[in-house]
C-alpha cells in the first residue's frame, strides 16, 4: 500500500503526560530518517525543559515535565506541525570509530555462527566490520544502542535461554541488530566481541556521546590493543571523537 | 547547621526520591521519581517544602531511624503504624522531632507505600539532574544500615493541614483509571469486555519497575515492533501476562500496550500489595 493512502502518522495522547506519534511500522533506514527528521522538527519547537522526545523505529514520544494542561490542543497542535512540514535530508550527524576485539575468548557465540551460517571467524569479522551502522535509538539499559544496518548473512536469532551475565563493552547480534552491552548484564545476544570503551558515564552530562541518527563504524582490534585501550579509557587518555558525517 | 539522620534499620526496602530524572530517556535512563506521586507532593506541601523535594519512599515495612538534629517529619501514603520513640503518630501530621528520638514502623494497617518527608528535604547526590535513587546511576539505591543521611536547612514552618484537602480514600479503592492504550483496538471484543468487567489480583512480581497481575487473559495478538514506553503502560505478553510499567521502567518496550493508567491510576496501583485487588475503568481525556 502507498504510505499517502495509509492513516499514518497518527498522533494520539499516551496517557497524561505523553504523545504518541506513529508512522508506517517498519524497521529501515529511511523510516528511521523520516522519523529523526520530526523528532527536531519537535525538539526545535518545543523547549527542553517542557518536554523530552524519544524515538523507535516508527515512534515518536513527546514526554511532558508535567501533566498536560489541554491535551486535545495539544494533540490537536503536534498535529499541524507535523503535517505542514516538508521532509528535508538528514542535516547533520556525528559517525564514531569504536574499536572491537573479535578474539574468540571475547566472541563465545563465534563459534555458533560460524556453524550456523557456514561463515569462517574472519568473515564473521569483516562482515561485521565493513558497514556504517545507524543508531536506531538507546534503551534496554542506560547508553545500550540499538544498532542498524547488519548485514544479512550476519542475521541470527537471540539465544534460546538468556545468559545471566554477558560482560560488560560485549559486542552482540540480535536478529538484525547489533549492539553493545554498557555494563554486564543478563543478556540474549549472540556475543562475537568486546569493545574496551565505556559506552555510558553517569558523571557525564550527556551520560551518553550517542544520539539516535549517529553512525558507528568498527574496526577490529588485537587482545594487545584491545587491552591498551582499556587502559587508555581507564586514565582518561582515550577521547572517544565523533566525526560530522553527510548522509 | 545541616541536620542528619543515621538508618539503624533498613526495613524492607525504601529508597530516596525527588521528581524524577527528566530528559535523559533518550540515553535509556528510566524516569524514576515516587511510585505515589499523590503521597510525595501531599508530603511536601504539608511541611511547607518546595515541590519537588527529596523524601524518603519507605515499603511495606518501614526503617528504623534515628534523628541526629532537631527538624521536623511528616508521613504520608500508606499506613505502615509509624511511631516516634515507640509512641504511634499519625499519617498527614507534622511532628517535631529532636536528636535522639527515633521513628520506627509498626504492623502495615493500608496501603503499601510510605513517604517520609523532612523540612528542608534530604540532601542526598543529585546524578543526571536527579536525587532519585536508581541502581548503577546513584551510588546507592537501597537504604542500608549505618547510612547517614543529610537534610538540608529548612527557615519555613510547616504548613500543616488545616488548608490542604486530603483525599484518603483513594489508596483503598480498587478502581484504578485507565485510558486506551496504543494497541487496545486489537484486543477482541471478548477480551475487552473481560479486561473491564473483572477484577485482577497483585502478582507477587510486584517493583518499582513493574507490576504484574495474577490472572492470565488468553491473547493472539504479536508482539509488536519496539515502541515507546512510560509508566502506567500496560502490557499484554503473549503467554496472557498483564505487565503494568511503573516508575522504574524501561523507555522502550515489545509486548502490545493495551491500556495506558491515568496519574491517579498509577499512585494508587503503588499502594496495592500482593494480592490485592484491581478493577480497570476506562475513560476518555477530558
Amino acid at each position: 500500500m502507498e504510505s499517502s493512502l495509509t492513516n499514518y502518522p497518527t498522533v494520539q495522547p499516551m496517557g497524561e503526560r505523553s504523545i504518541l506519534i506513529e508512522f508506517e511500522p517498519g524497521i529501515s533506514e529511511k523510516c528511521l530518517e523520516k522519523v529523526i527528521f520530526y523528532k527536531s522538527l519537535l525538539e526545535k519547537n518545543y523547549p527542553k525543559e517542557k518536554v523530552e522526545v524519544i524515538n523507535t523505529y516508527s515512534s515518536l514520544l513527546i514526554f511532558y515535565s508535567t501533566h498536560i494542561e489541554d491535551i486535545y490542543d495539544e494533540v490537536l497542535a503536534v498535529r499541524t506541525l507535523i503535517s505542514k512540514a516538508n521532509i528535508t535530508k538528514k542535516t547533520h550527524c556525528q559517525l564514531f570509530r569504536i574499536p572491537v576485539c573479535y578474539d574468540p575468548e571475547f566472541g563465545v557465540d563465534l563459534g555458533f555462527i560460524s556453524n550456523e551460517k557456514k561463515l569462517s571467524f574472519q568473515e564473521i569479522i569483516t562482515l561485521h566490520s565493513t558497514p556504517v551502522y545507524t543508531v536506531y535509538f538507546i534503551g534496554f539499559l542506560p547508553g545500550f544502542l540499538y544498532l542498524g544496518g547488519l548485514d544479512k548473512s550476519l542475521h541470527i536469532s537471540r539465544r534460546k535461554t538468556p545468559r545471566l551475565s554477558v560482560r560488560k563493552g560485549a559486542v552482540g547480534i540480535g536478529e538484525k541488530q547489533t549492539g553493545i552491552y554498557p555494563k554486564s548484564s543478563p543478556g540474549g545476544w549472540q556475543i562475537i566481541g568486546s569493545s574496551p570503551l565505556n559506552f555510558f558515564d553517569k558523571n557525564m552530562d550527556p551520560p551518553s556521546k550517542f544520539l539516535a541518527g549517529d553512525k558507528v563504524k568498527f574496526y577490529p582490534v588485537s587482545r594487545d590493543e584491545h587491552e591498551l585501550i582499556l587502559e587508555e579509557v581507564r586514565e582518561g587518555k582515550f577521547k572517544l571523537k565523533g566525526e560530522s558525517y553527510e548522509g | 547547621m545541616k541536620a542528619e539522620i543515621e538508618v539503624l534499620q533498613p526495613g524492607l526496602f525504601s529508597t530516596i526520591q525527588d521528581s524524577g530524572r527528566f530528559g535523559y530517556l533518550k540515553y535509556g535512563v528510566p524516569m524514576s521519581g515516587p511510585m505515589d506521586s499523590y503521597s510525595f507532593q501531599l508530603a511536601n506541601l504539608i511541611l511547607n517544602n518546595p515541590p519537588g523535594s527529596a523524601v524518603m519512599e519507605i515499603t511495606q515495612m518501614g526503617p528504623v531511624l534515628k534523628f541526629l538534629n532537631a527538624g521536623y517529619l511528616v508521613i504520608t501514603g500508606a499506613n505502615l503504624s509509624p511511631q516516634i520513640n515507640k509512641i504511634e503518630i499519625r499519617n498527614a501530621i507534622p511532628y517535631a522531632v529532636g536528636p535522639g528520638d527515633v521513628l520506627s514502623f509498626g504492623t502495615r494497617k493500608t496501603g503499601c507505600r510510605s513517604y517520609l518527608a523532612m523540612a528542608g528535604g534530604f540532601n542526598t547526590e543529585k546524578v543526571l539532574g536527579s536525587q532519585s535513587w536508581y541502581e548503577d546511576i546513584t551510588d546507592f539505591y537501597r537504604l542500608q544500615k549505618g547510612m547517614i543521611l543529610e537534610i538540608n536547612e529548612s527557615i519555613v514552618k510547616p504548613a500543616g493541614t488545616a488548608s490542604i484537602k486530603i483525599d484518603a480514600h483513594y489508596y483503598i479503592d480498587s478502581t484504578i483509571p485507565v485510558f486506551a492504550g496504543p494497541e487496545f483496538n486489537y484486543l477482541t471484543e471478548k477480551q475487552v469486555l473481560e479486561i473491564l468487567s473483572r477484577g485482577f489480583k497483585i502478582d507477587k512480581n510486584n517493583n518499582r519497575m513493574a507490576i504484574q497481575l495474577v490472572e492470565i487473559m488468553p491473547n493472539e495478538i504479536k508482539p509488536i515492533i519496539t515502541g515507546p514506553v512510560v509508566a502506567g503502560t500496560v502490557q499484554l505478553t503473549p503467554s496472557g501476562k498483564l505487565i503494568i510499567l511503573m516508575r522504574d521502567c524501561q523507555t522502550t518496550g515489545g509486548y502490545p500496550r493495551i491500556l495506558q493508567l491515568s496519574e491517579s491510576g498509577i499512585n494508587r496501583l503503588a499502594q496495592k500489595v500482593q494480592g490485592d485487588l484491581v478493577e480497570f475503568k476506562i475513560q476518555s481525556f477530558p
